[in-house]
């Protein structure tokens, strides 16, 4: 339970955190840290419009991909204590969970019958699909190192190792990072900010979400960012002291959020078309984990 | 003994009485022989799944010795799901066919070969004589090429039928060898001739006769690479046999297998790698080509080949799992298989259904051509919705649970194992992971094209919700995809016996289901439930908060563009344009292009074919080979009526002579010896 209030705390802020290191980087004044979150309430106040194009799922789609981040942040455990939902092979579960919201947030933007959300969405389907194996195996090289599968177990398991260990973990975390920013659709994979719905993936997907709805997208987002934060702090806190764990998580959030600002002032978005073969690249980075722990093990002997 | 006879009286009262009653009546009387057979045979099968297996001894004949009839666990499991398919599929069937009444004697062909495909499918999975069994393959192999061939008048459908037809007697010529092979060796066509003669076999021996079965099966289930029949039956067959194929048929040689594997107790480590490798390639290659499709029902076909893909993978890692003796990763494989098996058959007849629904009420298939449906037709959208969320894997649906219990296995496989084990588990995973990844761009693509959006090509005015006769039973398969979604732990504790069997094999006392894989799916059950509700509230919360507000229904933001059409939007070729292009070296992708060159454009024309890389390859390159071949005896048949009859007085003048001729020859050879 602890995990999932840090999370839903750490969610609050992240994306301010983001624009304002943009901001300062930029040079400019910027809006303040809470100006996302004030963004989602007033959202949500709003009425909305809905294309006659659409139907049901349209409606539907904002619901439960914002229900599946949801379900997601209660399988994140923190430090010594389990996530809500804790079992053999969660994280099998929740990589499936984001699957299903992504299915939803697909269709939705079909449903529109607008050819630039289906261009989003066809692009949205197939990034996905290359990131999906880097985390399985990220997640079958740290099963392989500490013998456990879920969550909580590999985590709290993970510091007995040797320095070798932090090394994985520092690659591991890299990976799970570079994940998070082709599940929220950042650079360099895709650029919230283009001036051209062309050149979107994930914000041309909800070009007709508006009031409530586009409010659930936007939380989810930040939401999906906590949790990938909350992962990167779990590979280092297993077994600290609850108060030194604390120190890391809200460390790891800040320095994680402050990072993606800087990416994404002095980097501009990768061409389309090379962006597949620079998720598949980032399966064969996590391949050198799985070597890694495999050399850790002794197994090449 | 008394209830087998009986059974079999009134299926054949019942096949009598269709040739005399009118159309209506013809389905009345075929849903209540389905019904009767599923009854009869539900009675035995479910004690029988509990751990009390029913077995009979038929006196048989001369030439087949006694015919053993057994239900054990594993038969009782797919006897179970072939009969809730089948049922399901006649219900269906009759608001289907409703509109094909006036051809009365294709119906009654059709009625009493659904009849007979049903009994067939039953018997294959209870009956332990090999002639015997062959018999009734061969009786499920011509029954479903009846109903395949519905609409024989259609050039296509009875290409297909013949070429599903050739290939079932492929796959028979080789369960013959295996068979035959035995008997030879053991003088006995006895199911349990085979294990005593795998008992005392070398391993090779035993390995070539799997093999020998594994291919002949593998036709059946459609394995790569001997899955190109399939594309072709299911889209021309009406929608409730393609489910029934799709769903029951193929696993009848999932069944087989397993049944061979409980036989052949001989080196499971290498069958088993065997296996798992002939799956991973039906299970990515089933799915690439699925995904460049446009034909609802042949994508659904090749998900079929997919999905005994996974179910393969299942198999193959439980078979890995005796080799080792490794019972964990035994259960978790035959678990995932098995239910697996039951998964596909549920939400494949669910999308078959779903794509027939589709087809009576626009004409077409071609999924180019639709679009906006879901506004005509909500129960059919949202139903194959819930299917499409199932076979993507997705949870809280009951596709999910059959990978998790593979992925599980893979997992805790991950563990134990030198590196070269370790390869083979991580080359496994990924490929499920792909597997996954891919069947969620397929069927995103394949429902928002068919369902969602404007219709690109169908007067949509004219579309038309089915009657409740083609959506109960729809909803019924939903509700028991559903079940299995919510309630994992349960289902898996009913495979207990099923598995049990097969850990038998390696000779350990049937152990219980580990305990932290039962609280696992106990888990994913509640998550499921947590997470309906959990949707369900946000929604009320929606309701709630947003109808104080003003809402408005405007056109699609059109991106500054004023005019948007249903012609402007994303078609499914394009929808998997960046996909097929990255998996270009793979796919088979013709392309006729006249394109614009000029400043003034002209006629301009784009289109697009695919096909199979493997069937041209594989089996149109074999079929050349035996086309030249048999082309050096076409001096035969040279139509003259006088030569084929004079063909006829040498064989049987040869028949006569030849052993006459080596008789004398022998007595030659004895009377020269004696001298």
């Amino acid at each position: 339970m602890l995990s999932f209030v840090l999370i839903a705390l750490a969610s609050l802020f992240f994306t301010g955190v983001i624009i304002r290191t943009k901001s300062i980087t930029a040079g400019r004044k910027g809006p303040g840290i809470m100006q996302p979150v004030k963004d989602v309430i007033r959202l949500m106040k709003k009425g909305a419009v809905y294309s006659q194009t659409t139907s049901i799922v349209f409606r539907l789609a904002p619901v439960v991909y914002f229900c599946t981040v949801a379900m997601a942040a209660l399988l994140i455990p923190f430090g010594s204590s389990r996530g809500v939902i804790s079992f053999n092979g969660d994280f099998i579960f929740f990589a499936y969970l984001l699957g299903l919201g992504k299915f939803f947030n697909i269709i939705a933007a079909m449903d529109t019958g607008s050819s630039f959300e289906g261009m989003g969405a066809s692009r949205e389907a197939l990034y996905s699909l290359f990131a999906e194996p880097a985390f399985f195996i990220i997640l079958g090289s740290l099963a392989l190192l500490t013998g456990n599968t879920s969550f909580y177990d590999i985590f709290s398991a993970l510091h007995l190792g040797s320095y070798i260990t932090y090394a994985l973990a520092v690659l591991a975390a890299l990976v799970l990072a570079m994940i998070a920013m082709i599940e929220n659709s950042r650079l360099p994979i895709d650029d919230p900010k283009t001036h051209l719905e062309l050149t979107m993936v994930h914000e041309v997907m909800i070009l007709d979400n508006s009031g409530f709805d586009l409010g659930l997208i936007l939380y989810a987002g930040y939401l999906k960012f906590a949790i990938f934060g909350a992962i990167i702090a779990n590979l280092f806190t297993g077994g600290m002291s609850l108060l030194w764990a604390l120190v890391v998580f809200v460390g790891t959030q800040f320095s994680f959020a402050v990072v993606i600002g800087l990416i994404e002032s002095f980097m501009a978005r990768f061409r389309m078309n090379h962006n597949a073969q620079f998720i598949f690249a980032l399966s064969s980075v996590s391949f050198l984990i799985f070597l890694g722990v495999l050399l850790v093990l002794g197994k090449f002997i | 003994m008394v209830a087998i006879n009986g059974l079999l009286v009134l299926i054949i009262a019942a096949i009598v009485v269709i040739l005399l009653v009118n159309v209506r009546g013809k389905g009345m009387f075929a849903a209540a022989a389905v019904v009767t057979i599923a009854i009869v045979s539900s009675m035995v099968a479910i004690p029988a799944l509990l751990g009390h297996s029913f077995e009979v001894m038929l006196t048989g004949t001369y030439t087949f010795g006694p015919v053993v009839i057994k239900v054990d666990a594993l038969s009782a499991w797919f006897i179970l799901t072939i009969n809730f398919t089948m049922t399901t599929g006649i219900f269906y069937g009759l608001g289907y066919m409703k509109r094909y009444a006036d051809q009365r004697n294709s119906i009654t062909l059709h009625a009493i070969a659904y009849i007979l495909l049903h009994l067939a499918l039953v018997g294959l999975c209870a009956i332990q004589n090999a002639m015997v069994f062959l018999l009734f393959w061969e009786m499920m192999a011509l029954s479903a090429f009846v109903l395949i061939t519905f609409e024989h008048e259609k050039k296509d459908t009875l290409r297909a039928g013949i070429n599903y037809l050739i290939h079932s007697h492929v796959s028979i010529i080789f369960l013959m060898l295996g068979f035959m092979y035995v008997a030879f060796k053991t003088g006995s066509y006895s199911f349990s001739a085979i294990a005593d003669f795998a008992h005392h076999q070398s391993a090779m021996a035993g390995i070539a006769l799997f093999l020998a079965f594994f291919i002949g099966f593998a036709i059946k289930a459609g394995f790569v690479p001997f899955h190109t029949w399939l594309p072709y039956a299911h889209p021309v067959a009406p929608a409730h046999i393609s489910a029934v194929m799709s769903g029951v048929v193929i696993k009848i040689g999932i069944f087989g297998m397993l049944r061979m594997l409980l036989l052949i107790n001989s080196d499971y480590t290498t069958i088993g790698f065997i296996i798992l490798f002939a799956s991973i390639l039906s299970g990515v290659y089933g799915v690439m080509l699925a995904i460049i499709q446009h034909n609802l029902k042949r994508l659904l076909a090749y998900h079929s080949i997919e999905n005994i893909g996974i179910i393969g993978i299942g198999m193959g890692i439980g078979t890995i799992g005796l080799g080792i003796h490794n019972e964990v990763l035994a259960i978790l494989g035959f678990g995932g298989a098995l239910l697996h098996v039951l998964n596909h058959s549920l939400f494949k007849s669910l999308l078959f259904y779903g794509a027939g629904n589709v087809y009576l009420a626009t004409h077409t298939v071609a999924i180019e051509k639709l679009g906006g449906i879901i506004k005509k037709m909500p129960r059919t959208a949202i139903l194959f919705l819930i299917a499409a969320l199932a076979i993507s894997g997705l949870p809280p649906f009951n596709g999910f649970v059959s990978e998790f219990l593979i992925y599980s296995g893979l997992y805790g496989w991950i563990g134990s194992g030198s590196i070269g084990t370790l390869v083979i588990v991580l080359f496994s995973l990924l490929s499920l992971v792909l597997i996954g990844g891919l069947a969620l761009l397929c069927f995103t693509k394949a429902f928002s094209i068919v369902f969602l959006g404007s219709s690109r090509h169908v007067n949509i005015e004219e579309v038309q919700e089915q009657g409740q006769l083609q959506l109960v039973p729809m909803y019924f398969v939903g509700l028991l995809m559903l079940l299995i979604g919510f309630f994992p732990a349960l289902f898996l504790r009913i495979l207990q016996q099923p598995i049990a069997l097969f850990t038998q094999t390696i000779g350990t006392a049937p152990q219980p289901i580990p305990v932290n894989i039962t609280n696992a799916l106990h888990t994913i059950g509640w998550a499921g439930l947590l997470f309906a509700l959990f949707i369900i509230a946000l929604w009320i919360l929606r309701r709630w908060v947003s109808s104080s507000k003003p809402v408005e229904v405007g056109p699609t933001w059109g991106c500054g563009y004023p005019t948007s059409s249903a012609k402007l939007q994303y078609t499914a070729n394009s929808f998997a344009r960046s996909y097929s292009k990255l998996a270009k070296p793979m796919l088979d992708i013709g392309k006729k292009e006249i394109a614009i060159t000029e400043v003034f454009p002209s006629k301009k024309h784009y289109e697009t074919h695919t096909y199979d890389k493997l069937e041209r390859y594989f089996i149109d390159k074999l079929i050349k080979l035996i086309k030249v071949v048999t082309g050096w005896f076409l001096f035969l048949q040279n139509g003259r009526l006088q030569r084929y009859i004079l063909y006829g007085i040498l064989f049987i003048s040869g028949v006569i002579i030849i052993p006459i001729i080596i008789e004398k020859i022998m007595m030659l050879l004895h009377f020269l010896n004696n001298l």
